[in-house]
């Protein structure tokens, strides 16, 4: 059986897609993974002011390892990451669930919730920092109203200025948390609830037992988009403690630029980028494989 | 008008000498530089005022911002690319590092015409040269031990500006005693390296300073006097107030002119921030030099010439060369900058007390032996070795490091980032 020949605005619709992408598609595998091969690449070889091409092994990652530097960055990226992103997934979902409580002036409150998300970080960091600042924040004015002994120099103070970066990033963040399970809480059956409730459970329990695990894929979705936040903080170290006291709060990516930009050492810095890619692909990587895998049985 | 006759003299000299061809060829030259705001802005449109007098084309690429970190991408962008501008503001051992890769034009012609030899300090020139040539231009000189006090304040405790730091740690302690704040500081990394260099100069001497911050040492940096410097920056660290972590310098200075504090160790541009603030040095503030052995730590920027091919460029690049280091632009630029002349014979009748006490003790360091580069400033050392004292200096003085693990790890630190 011979197909009849396409007519040709078939064959331009069948391809147009392709034609479309292809730019998009071409540039990103240039200048996303393209240069991520470029990176390891550099990172294998000992490149300082300038980029070298001559490869002289994983003497780069070496040396990353025993800068005291690089070993406090990777420790507050655990102490951050961890707990940035399990304080943002609790207050969001306690705002989101008290949100949901059909309350009065609901829309207004959800925007002020939402609201620091739109903020930039350098400003949240900013602000965090006068706010925490003893001498004309927080601890100025609770002292003023005569509650004298209170102290809270969290970005003055070495072993707690990372929390202080944990503060200011959940302020930032939570808001949007709230906002992806309150969609999803809006979105669950109600029949299943009123079924539940006919059979006397009580509302705590639809909560815990009902509700939150059909959430389970927006706890999925907060987790990743959380976890490339944490990874890749930059500004907000920045803005906020500016890595100090000392370099006690710095992050991997303020690492990478003070390594790379300033220090004329392009190779630790390309390894200190690899190390973070593979921090981040080892989140991601697990998360789309069973996501992908899930869809097929569907 | 015979200087100026005389530079006419040389610069038609230059020409001739490098570009033989064509001498109609006009000069033009690329600048590079990141000095975008007040008195740095006014004195590089001095230069380019001056520049376009002498009938040379001014590119101005200026990059705002970082202190020279988004310039340091351009550059190196822009070099890869085969195409260098002409003038770069880059300083200390950079210098030595573009020259290295090959980068960097040789300007001896300019250099033995204008007697750079005669009139600049050793130490400056060694900055600026490579191999025996000069490869850049030196346009000012910052000094980095200064103590800025406040004399009513230290009067308070009947007390002058310390001179030895055992004085310096008698009177801190009185000043605390009297609930004043002894040392403004700001905890910034290289606000902390600040103080340490000025204390290795002070409690080490000059040649304990030479041979850990610029010979890297083992031995030194090892000793049981690196220990001793370490225990100093303790004491330091009692003698600044709680606020201090990542205060800016200038706020520190603030704190010694409102009265709150009675001393800072900073370089000479807090000077900027008194005479903003209308004050008169001698009367409302006191400059004098961090104790030492006459030592004299210097912070020296310089443009850097890059290789560029045609003789239009290469006339702007010789141009450029011989005005930057001409003693009206030297003058000029360093009384908008609040820093001194890197050449020794500029006039002096228009500079303060303080700029005239650098450029005497300038000249008799370089004389004695005792002028040496700065490490936080990126004079001594740059890139991975300095941001390796700049990270131990930091962490101990934030910390409660002992000295000896301090000496440690900034042995450990320093083989590391060789």
């Amino acid at each position: 059986m011979t197909r009849p020949p396409l007519k040709l605005t078939d064959r331009i619709a069948r391809t147009l897609p392709q034609i479309v992408v292809a730019p998009s598609f071409a540039l990103i595998l240039f200048f996303v993974y393209g240069f991520i091969i470029w990176t390891g690449y550099i990172s294998l070889t000992k490149s300082k002011m300038l980029p070298n091409y001559n490869l002289i092994g994983f003497r780069p990652y070496e040396r990353l390892f025993q800068m005291d530097r690089w070993t406090v960055a990777l420790e507050n990226l655990f102490i951050f990451g961890f707990l940035f992103i399990f304080v943002a997934i609790v207050i969001g979902c306690l705002l989101a669930i008290l949100l949901d409580q059909k309350i009065r002036a609901e829309g207004f409150i959800r925007t002020i919730y939402l609201y620091p998300m739109a903020i930039s970080f350098i400003i949240t960091g900013t602000a965090w920092k006068w706010i925490m600042n003893p001498s004309l924040g927080l601890e100025t004015v609770i002292r003023s109203w005569g509650w004298e002994s209170f102290s809270f120099g969290w970005t003055n103070s070495e072993s707690m200025a990372v929390y202080a970066l944990v503060m200011a990033a959940v302020w930032q963040s939570a808001g949007f948390v709230m906002a992806l399970f309150l969609s999803a809480l809006r979105s669950v059956d109600q029949d299943i609830i009123k079924a539940a409730s006919l059979d006397g459970a009580s509302p705590w329990k639809i909560y815990l037992r009902i509700i939150l695990p059909s959430m389970r894929p927006v706890f999925m979705s907060a987790v990743v988009i959380l976890a490339h936040l944490a990874i890749k903080s930059f500004d907000l170290v920045v803005a906020l403690t500016g890595g100090g006291p000392g370099y006690s709060s710095t992050l991997p990516a303020n690492f990478m630029y003070e390594m790379t930009f300033r220090r004329n050492e392009i190779g630790v810095g390309a390894a200190s980028a690899m190390i973070m890619l593979a921090t981040v692909a080892a989140i991601m990587v697990p998360y789309l494989y069973s996501e992908l895998r899930g869809k097929k049985h569907v | 008008m015979k200087s100026f006759a005389k530079a006419l003299v040389s610069a038609a000299a230059i020409t001739a000498a490098f570009n033989a061809a064509p001498l109609q060829a006009d000069p033009k030259a690329e600048v590079l530089h990141y000095w975008t705001s007040g008195g740095e802005a006014k004195a590089v449109k001095a230069l380019q005022e001056a520049f376009s007098a002498r009938g040379g084309e001014w590119v101005d690429a200026p990059v705002a911002g970082g202190g020279g970190d988004a310039q340091a991408a351009v550059l190196r962008a822009r070099v890869l690319a085969g195409d260098p501008p002409a003038a770069v503001q880059i300083k200390g051992p950079n210098i030595q590092e573009w020259a290295e890769a090959g980068a960097l034009a040789d300007l001896s012609g300019v250099a033995s015409a204008q007697n750079w030899d005669g009139v600049l300090p050793e130490t400056i020139q060694n900055i600026v040269k490579y191999e025996g040539n000069y490869v850049a231009v030196p346009v000012n000189v910052h000094r980095v031990d200064w103590i800025w006090a406040n004399p009513e304040v230290l009067a308070k405790v009947g007390a002058g500006v310390p001179t030895t730091w055992d004085e310096f740690n008698a009177t801190a302690d009185k000043l605390l005693a009297a609930g004043i704040i002894p040392l403004a500081h700001g905890g910034q990394p290289w606000q902390d390296a600040t103080v340490f260099e000025t204390v290795v100069l002070g409690i080490g001497g000059v040649d304990f300073y030479r041979k850990a911050l610029v010979d890297l040492d083992m031995d030194a940096l090892g000793s049981d006097t690196m220990v001793s410097v370490f225990d100093q920056m303790r004491k330091m660290r009692g003698y600044v107030d709680p606020d201090f972590p990542g205060r800016d310098w200038n706020l520190a200075t603030a704190m010694v002119m409102r009265g709150e504090a009675a001393m800072q160790i900073m370089g000479d541009w807090a000077k900027g921030e008194f005479a903003a603030a209308g004050k008169v040095p001698g009367k409302d503030y006191i400059c004098a030099s961090t104790p030492s052995e006459n030592g004299y730590l210097l912070n020296s920027d310089s443009f850097a010439m890059f290789n560029v091919k045609g003789d239009d460029l290469v006339a702007g690049q010789n141009l450029l060369a011989e005005l930057i280091l001409g003693t009206e632009f030297q003058e000029t630029f360093n009384l908008f900058k609040g820093s001194i002349p890197a050449r020794t014979d500029v006039p002096r009748t228009e500079f303060d007390d303080c700029a005239i006490k650098s450029m005497d003790d300038m000249v008799s360091a370089a004389e004695g032996g005792t002028l040496l580069g700065s490490m936080a400033h990126e004079i001594a050392q740059a890139g991975a070795v300095r941001g390796a004292f700049i990270d131990i200096a930091t962490a101990h003085f934030n910390s409660d490091m002992s000295s000896q693990d301090a000496v440690e790890k900034l042995v450990k630190a320093i083989k590391l980032a060789q």
